[in-house]
């Protein structure tokens, strides 16, 4: 088995390369604005790391958010057209599911938090660090206060709201090579993943414009 | 004619607006041309909404490379090359032909050519009429661009004479036809009621054709304003609208200053070819009134079939494989999209790194 996992839904451009047993090359950067020009040299070199080509890989892993979604785009739309291209299966994992197996939180219940912009957070409750309890869900951090009273929380949407997340727990970004590592045990362990769609969380914004406006003069 | 199995083999992906295009050429044949649109979609907005075609772009990428294929009958790993739209264009809908292009490109080891969406749309006309003859004029009309373009090489020099300073030519027909309760998008249904309405029946304005106006410069604001106030004043006095000849008055005034201004510019700079593109080209009219003019000038018309002047993929794919044919330079793994990628840039070179060992780039190429 050799897995070529990639996540691009929140700041980090992430990427990941797992034989079955072990992460053996992974590069993470952060920067929100730069997906589109960041994730391909990083492909290409973790491969290189790692010594290899990209057709040897045995199967794409791909984070399917929720995150902002030009960014989550540039992943999914890459993780899709390599598996055309190799004619490997794609799998898609939750981003934040990420997160909680990197917590290594063994018993929760813990929450993730991602940035969301506008005011709100990507989040999900978490019974262990493999075990998600909620649908992940958007919401305004006010808003979610009394279901995340008093549980740590992981992640960058956490450390935004402090007043509202204070038991903040690392990691703050999520990486390639713990979504690589849950996609392999979770293979392994003969489960389904989900398709590799995206988790957008929120109808597209789209103003339906107002009656025709008049334009002659009063 | 040389064999056409030495000409290159391009794949061009498209996705600068709400058309997913997957087109395959080899050197200016066009072999596959598979367009997704998303338009139907975007009707009950009255235009097009960027996340929504985005959205679409994602979901309609892989099954239309595939369509593309097999339209063509030929095998990825054959193919000498992936073009795609770097830009101009919505950025979110670029992003994603773009993020496909690379993801193919490198998996398959091709060399990636990103290339400016204008450029695509003059060198489309390869595929119906052959090489374009250089120099070539090219009036470029759609919902998103007015522009006149004069290139002596559409992999190198395009050169603009001329734009729109404010609504493109497209944006006026998708107006009138909100206006006149006609639906979205304006251009067909304006096109098919004008032909029974009378175009001489009201003088609407022809915008910048005054003696001091800059020559090749386009304004379609004003008149799509007094178009609407036309209709208006016969709406408050409680008279009908006569939707034929008001569709074929504002159309009449549409296309006779492009070609008037195409025209001109092609006998000032001594250009005996026009070539006109983009989604209004398909408007009749402006088809035949073309003719007219260039026939009366001496200019030779070229005018792609209608699903060539719309976006597609194929005229990606078609300034794609003349970037192979003249040796222009591959862009790296680090393209991205560029919403206002300047129209004199027919493509986006990269810093000198080498595709033909895609598997064994250094990262210290790709950063150089
Ligand atoms: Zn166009």
């Amino acid at each position: 088995m050799l897995l070529l996992a990639l996540d691009t839904a929140t700041p980090a451009v992430t990427v990941a390369l797992h034989d079955g047993t072990d992460v053996i090359a992974s590069s993470s950067q952060v920067d929100a604005r730069r997906h589109g020009e960041l994730l391909l040299p990083a492909v290409d070199r973790v491969l290189a790391e790692a010594g290899l080509g990209l057709d040897t890989v045995t199967g794409i892993v791909v984070g399917i958010g929720p995150g902002p979604y030009t960014g989550l785009r540039v992943g999914l739309m890459t993780a899709d057209t390599f598996g055309l291209a190799l004619g490997v299966p794609v799998h898609g994992v939750c981003t934040l599911d990420g997160l909680a197996y990197a917590a290594d939180i063994e018993k929760g219940p813990f929450v993730v938090a991602t940035d969301a912009r506008r005011k709100e957070v990507y989040w999900a409750r978490y019974a262990d660090s493999r075990t998600r309890l909620t649908d992940p869900a958007v919401d305004r951090p006010a808003d979610i206060a009394e279901q995340v009273a008093g549980l740590p929380a992981v992640g960058a949407g956490a450390l935004l709201y402090p007043d509202v997340f204070p038991g903040v727990h690392e990691p703050e970004h999520v990486s390639a090579a713990a979504l690589a590592s849950l996609a392999a045990e979770r293979l392994a362990a003969g489960e389904e993943l989900p398709a590799p769609r995206p988790l957008y969380l929120r109808r597209p914004d789209a103003q339906v414009p107002k009656n025709y406006k008049v334009v002659t003069p009063k | 004619m040389a064999d056409s199995r030495d000409e290159p083999l391009v794949l061009g992906i498209e996705t600068s607006c709400d058309e997913t295009g997957v087109g395959i050429v080899r050197g200016t044949t066009l072999l596959a041309d598979a367009v997704a649109s998303s338009v139907d979609e975007h009707a009950r907005f009255g235009g097009v909404v960027p996340e929504v075609a985005s959205r679409a772009h994602l979901e309609a990428m892989v099954p239309t490379i595939d369509r593309a294929l097999k339209e063509a009958g030929v095998s990825a790993k054959d193919l000498d090359g992936i073009a795609v739209t770097a830009g101009p264009g919505l950025a979110g809908a670029l992003l994603v032909g773009v993020s496909a292009a690379k993801a193919y490109a490198y998996a398959l080891g091709k060399p990636l050519y990103g290339v400016n969406h204008l450029a695509s749309h003059i060198c489309v006309d390869q595929l119906e009429h052959g090489p374009l003859p250089e120099p070539t004029m090219a009036l470029l009309v759609s919902g998103g661009h007015s522009s006149l373009l004069l290139s002596s090489d559409i992999t190198s020099d395009v050169r603009p004479m001329g734009a729109t300073i404010d609504d493109a030519a497209g944006e006026a027909f998708d107006k009138i036809a909100r206006v006149l309760n006609l639906g979205f998008p304006g251009g067909p249904v304006i096109d098919r009621y004008a032909r029974e309405g009378d175009p001489g029946a009201i003088a609407f304005p022809r915008g910048l054709t005054g003696p001091r106006d800059p020559a090749y410069d386009f304004s379609f604001s004003g008149l799509k304003t007094a178009v609407a106030r036309w209709i208006e004043a016969r709406r408050a006095a409680g008279e009908e609208v006569p939707v034929r000849d008001v569709a074929a008055s504002f159309q009449e005034a549409v296309v006779d200053v492009l070609t008037r201004k195409a025209v001109r510019a092609c006998k000032d700079e001594g250009v005996d070819h026009l070539m006109i593109g983009g989604g209004v080209a398909a408007n009749s009219r402006l088809r035949a009134l073309a003719q007219e003019r260039c026939e009366a000038a001496g200019i030779r018309l070229r005018v792609p079939r209608p699903k060539l002047c719309t976006d597609n993929g194929a005229m990606v794919a078609a300034l794609g494989a003349e970037m192979v044919a003249r040796n222009r330079a591959v862009s790296g793994w680090d393209l991205s999209a560029d919403s206002s990628l300047p129209v004199t840039d027919p493509h986006v070179p990269g810093h000198g790194h080498d595709h033909d060992h895609v598997h064994e780039v250094s990262k210290e190429n790709l950063y150089s």
